[in-house]
């Protein structure tokens, strides 16, 4: 399977994405820039992690024009697969892919910690071999991940499965303390109404080896791959 | 056509936590000014564009707004009149 990681000017996780998805998933990947107009035949396209256009405007607001995500909307109109992670998460809201929108986290702090997170639905391409309730370390870094949206919106993520991972402490439960950003809800991960589209602020491309603290990342790789492929 | 400036607001839509905002005011309560009651901190931005007259100048930078300058979700704006420049 074919991974395309598009780079924006300013974008800095790239590198990690292409780690893991080469070098701990075993499958091929190609940067993609975001001037281009070819996808390059990607299976999945990874929106990954930086400061895009120096976060200029709003995070993601400038990035949401580049050449390259007229190509990504159609990738995900036609239902494939579109991970988008902490700075491709704030673009996907920003380009219409993903309800919502990311705001400076509450207490005005860059965050940079291994925080953990809780899978609410395993039923989805990008988290098939977690478990429902399963607790996850992965690493967050970011100024602006406080996730918010209409009540209206946010009943209707919740009740049609689409909050795909909430902040935890360890014993799973979503309490204030767990949320690091002031998140509405504790939301941390949502899908899109088609359930192809993953925005998510943690990095599981950073948690992809125990060396580096934690592989709880790896399967939501390898979920993608075990259901594309199937 | 002629030269237009139109200066355009944009605050945190109201009833959203605006950290930034609650910080700045803990700091002029700190300073003495009690009687702050609320501080909202958004953007100033200025635009200059060529428009045939100042409603048209109005109705390009309103489209603006809406498309790239202010986020529906989470931002109100609010534009002044063009100004012949």
């Amino acid at each position: 399977m074919r991974f395309g990681i598009v780079t924006f000017p300013g974008s800095n996780c790239d590198y990690d994405a292409f780690h893991a998805v080469t070098e701990i998933l075993g499958e091929e990947a190609v940067y993609i820039w975001h001037k281009d107009h070819d996808l390059q035949s990607a299976d999945v396209i990874i929106l990954p992690g930086g400061f895009s256009y120096g976060d200029y405007l709003r995070a993601g607001a400038i990035a949401r024009f580049s050449p390259i995500m007229q190509e990504v909307a159609a990738h995900a109109k036609s239902g494939a697969p579109v991970l988008a992670i902490c700075n491709g998460f704030q673009i996907a809201c920003e380009a219409g892919l993903l309800p919502g929108a990311l705001m400076r986290n509450s207490h005005l702090q860059f965050v940079s910690a291994e925080i953990r997170i809780r899978v609410e639905n395993s039923d989805t391409i990008f988290t098939n071999l977690y478990e429902r309730g399963e607790v996850l370390r992965i690493p967050v870094a970011h100024g602006d991940g406080r996730f918010v949206a209409t009540p209206a919106v946010l009943d209707q993520l919740e009740s049609e499965g689409r909050v795909v991972f909430k902040y935890a402490d360890a014993n799973g439960n979503p309490s204030a303390d767990a949320n690091p950003n002031g998140s509405e809800r504790n939301i941390a991960g949502i899908l899109s109404d088609a359930g192809n589209v993953l925005g998510l602020m943690p990095h599981p491309e950073r948690a992809c080896s125990p060396l580096l603290g934690s592989n709880d990342g790896v399967r939501l790789l390898e979920s993608i791959l075990s259901r594309v492929a199937a | 056509m002629a030269k237009f400036r139109i200066a355009v607001h944009i605050t945190p839509r109201k009833g959203l936590l605006d950290p930034q905002g609650n910080a700045v005011k803990g700091a002029l309560h700190t300073l003495g000014f009690k009687p702050v009651r609320d501080v909202h901190v958004g953007r100033y931005i200025i635009i200059e564009t060529d428009a045939p007259d100042a409603i048209a100048a109005e109705e390009t930078v309103t489209d603006m707004c809406r498309k790239l300058l202010a986020n529906p979700v989470t931002e109100d704006f609010d534009i002044e009149s063009a100004v012949q420049a």
